[in-house]
């Protein structure tokens, strides 16, 4: 150990210096330990503690439901785990985008990492990574815990004589879906929150941008879509999904995903409109990863 | 101790080279046609505000193409290496650049490995730089409750954490205090003498640099107005500066009447030094009329004197 703490002359580091996916992973590392709050102070911690502890609560709760009831219905669609908690999702998205998205720009901290080795590319995708990475354990994990849930109580519900208990492998490949489905709401979510963050580096401005796009986007479908439900045009409220982000993804987990459009209300996307909805989310999440390193670099020169 | 490996292998070549490099933006020419080169050492770069000292940095860095002309930083050219020059040197920007929600361990290791530095080492080297550059028990708390002097070692300290081999330091007495200015100039002199990291340190004001360069380079509306030896500046003019306590006109005129050329600068006498015997004439002068003399010494030029 230390055995010269004495000695404070300067002394020259001739050690390894890593390389590129070193540098991208210590980014990464960073971006996911800031939003979590972690390094930050414990005032930074509660907000995205608290989400993560809200988002857990109903499947927990689910759970214990169906350990009395032991009826295969009272179980929570797996697919619809993160469209029943969008509002809590929504502000995880709101809160938590401008810590990764706006604070270097508001700090002006960028130059510091581009006077390193660093990559533009590398720079933005670590922070992509990171909230992707958050915004999936957000969801993923509840999932989770309700699949291990229906496991662990299907015996009781078939000795319970439930009717119509779903088979192992048929949950299971619900389950599998329905992580499939949370990446790509992770991938949709977070490219829409850091995009819209990131041009609104203002204190405050970003999370009230972000919850701002999103609930107006709702309200806007909403309104087309009742009004298009109305007059019977069940089509155009289908494709109306389009523009609000989570059932911009629902449509993929519906019309490719194979996920129930039975516990769905009436304007779910149309049969058939599957491969647009994902390659309209693929677009959002390329055409904000583009907008977004073009954002830093002009803050990094 | 290591000694300077990056230091003492590039002595005899330039650590900055510039040919005719020239920066134009719409509507101005920041820098133009710049040629100069810049040895080991501490190097001042000085101009007034908005001189084009932190463009020059920036093309420098490899991070802004210029308009013409070239560079090599370490050997490296500015057009085609510049991640390789990135790696090597430090950067210390003249703004606020700091996360106040984060302490200075935390940003600096981070930092540290984001310049290629394993995890146990970053932790080593900022620990260790951030106790170079002053910064104690404080280096815990969040950054946002700093003194501007303390932020101002923070960002030396993450220039220095990776041990670059150049360190581009813009205005980094900025905003501090007589005291917090005359510690942050030693630690510059430091840098470029026991540290062994070359340094190139811009301000503003020609005087303080003048105290730990051993070189400048001043720029003026883009152009390159001198690029030599700081000794050149300063080196005896032939003339001798006298201090007297009370009575300084009597001095005057009793040096003149004796033939010597005199004139008052502020509280001092500028004499010129005509040869030995002008010394004898003011050790007289001065027995005779009974003063107390304050100082006698050469006077020498100022850098000041170049934008007169």
């Amino acid at each position: 150990m230390s055995t010269a703490i004495h000695d404070i002359g300067y002394r020259h580091y001739d050690g390894p210096r890593l390389g590129r996916s070193h540098v991208a992973r210590s980014l990464y590392q960073y971006n996911l330990r800031s939003l979590f709050g972690l390094g930050r102070g414990a005032r930074a911690k509660f907000i995205p503690l608290a989400l993560a502890a809200f988002m857990l609560l109903p499947a927990a709760g689910d759970i214990a439901v169906l350990s009395f009831a032991r009826r295969p219905e009272v179980l929570i669609d797996y697919s619809m785990y993160a469209i029943y908690l969008q509002p809590i999702i929504a502000i995880f998205l709101a809160t938590q985008a401008p810590v990764i998205a706006s604070r270097d720009l508001r700090f002006r901290t960028v130059p510091l990492y581009f006077s390193r080795p660093v990559e533009t590319t590398d720079f933005v995708l670590a922070k992509f990574a990171a909230f992707v990475t958050a915004l999936l354990a957000l969801m993923a994990v509840p999932v989770t815990l309700l699949h291990l849930g229906f496991l662990a109580m299907r015996k009781a519900m078939i000795e319970g004589g439930a009717p119509d208990v779903p088979s192992v492998a048929g949950q299971t490949g619900e389950y599998f879906a329905a992580l499939a489905g949370c990446l790509l709401f992770a991938l949709v979510l977070s490219s829409f929150a850091l995009l819209i963050a990131a041009y609104t580096p203002r204190r405050g401005f970003g999370v009230a941008a972000v919850m701002a796009v999103y609930l107006i986007s709702n309200v806007v479908v909403l309104i087309v879509q009742g009004a298009s439900i109305s007059s019977g045009n069940y089509e155009i409220a289908g494709w109306a999904g389009l523009f609000t982000p989570f059932t911009l993804v629902d449509g993929v987990q519906v019309r490719l995903l194979g996920a129930d459009p039975g516990v769905r209300a009436e304007n779910v996307a149309p049969a058939g409109s599957g491969p647009v909805f994902l390659l309209a989310a693929l677009a959002v999440v390329g055409v904000s990863l583009l907008l977004l390193m073009n954002r830093f670099r002009k803050a990094g020169a | 101790m290591t000694g300077g490996a990056g230091a003492s292998s590039l002595s005899g070549m330039p650590i900055i080279a510039t040919r005719d490099l020239t920066m134009r933006f719409p509507g101005v020419t920041a820098l133009d046609a710049l040629s100069f080169t810049v040895e080991t050492g501490v190097t001042g770069l000085v101009g007034a505000n908005g001189a084009g000292k932190s463009t020059l940095i920036k093309i420098l860095l490899g991070l802004l193409p210029p308009t013409s002309g070239g560079a090599l930083v370490l050997g490296h050219d500015i057009a085609v290496e510049g991640p390789r020059i990135r790696g090597s040197v430090g950067f210390m920007p003249e703004y606020d650049c700091l996360p106040p929600d984060v302490s200075a361990t935390e940003f600096v290791v981070h930092l540290a490995r984001v310049s290629g530095l394993p995890a146990t080492a970053a932790r080593e080297r900022a620990a260790d730089v951030l106790r170079h550059v002053g910064l104690y028990e404080e280096r815990y708390r969040p950054m946002g409750g700093y003194s501007t002097g303390m932020r101002q070692k923070v960002k030396l300290a993450q220039a220095l954490v990776h041990d670059p081999r150049l360190v581009f330091l813009d205005e980094p007495t900025n905003g501090l205090d007589p005291q917090g200015r005359d510690e942050m100039l030693a630690l510059i002199r430091r840098i470029g003498t026991e540290f062994g990291i070359s340094v190139l340190v811009t301000s503003h004001l020609l005087g303080e640099l003048e105290r730990v360069c051993d070189n400048v380079v001043i720029i003026d509306g883009g152009r390159l107005l001198s690029a030599q030896s700081l000794a050149a500046y300063t080196e005896a003019s032939g003339r001798l500066l006298v201090e007297v306590e009370d009575g300084r006109e009597a001095l005057e005129r009793h040096l003149a009447e004796r033939g010597a050329t005199v004139r008052p600068d502020g509280r001092h006498l500028v004499v010129d030094l005509a040869g030995e015997e002008t010394y004898d004439l003011i050790r007289d002068g001065v027995a005779d009329l009974g003063l107390a003399l304050v100082r006698l010494e050469q006077a020498r030029h100022h850098i000041e004197e170049v934008f007169r």
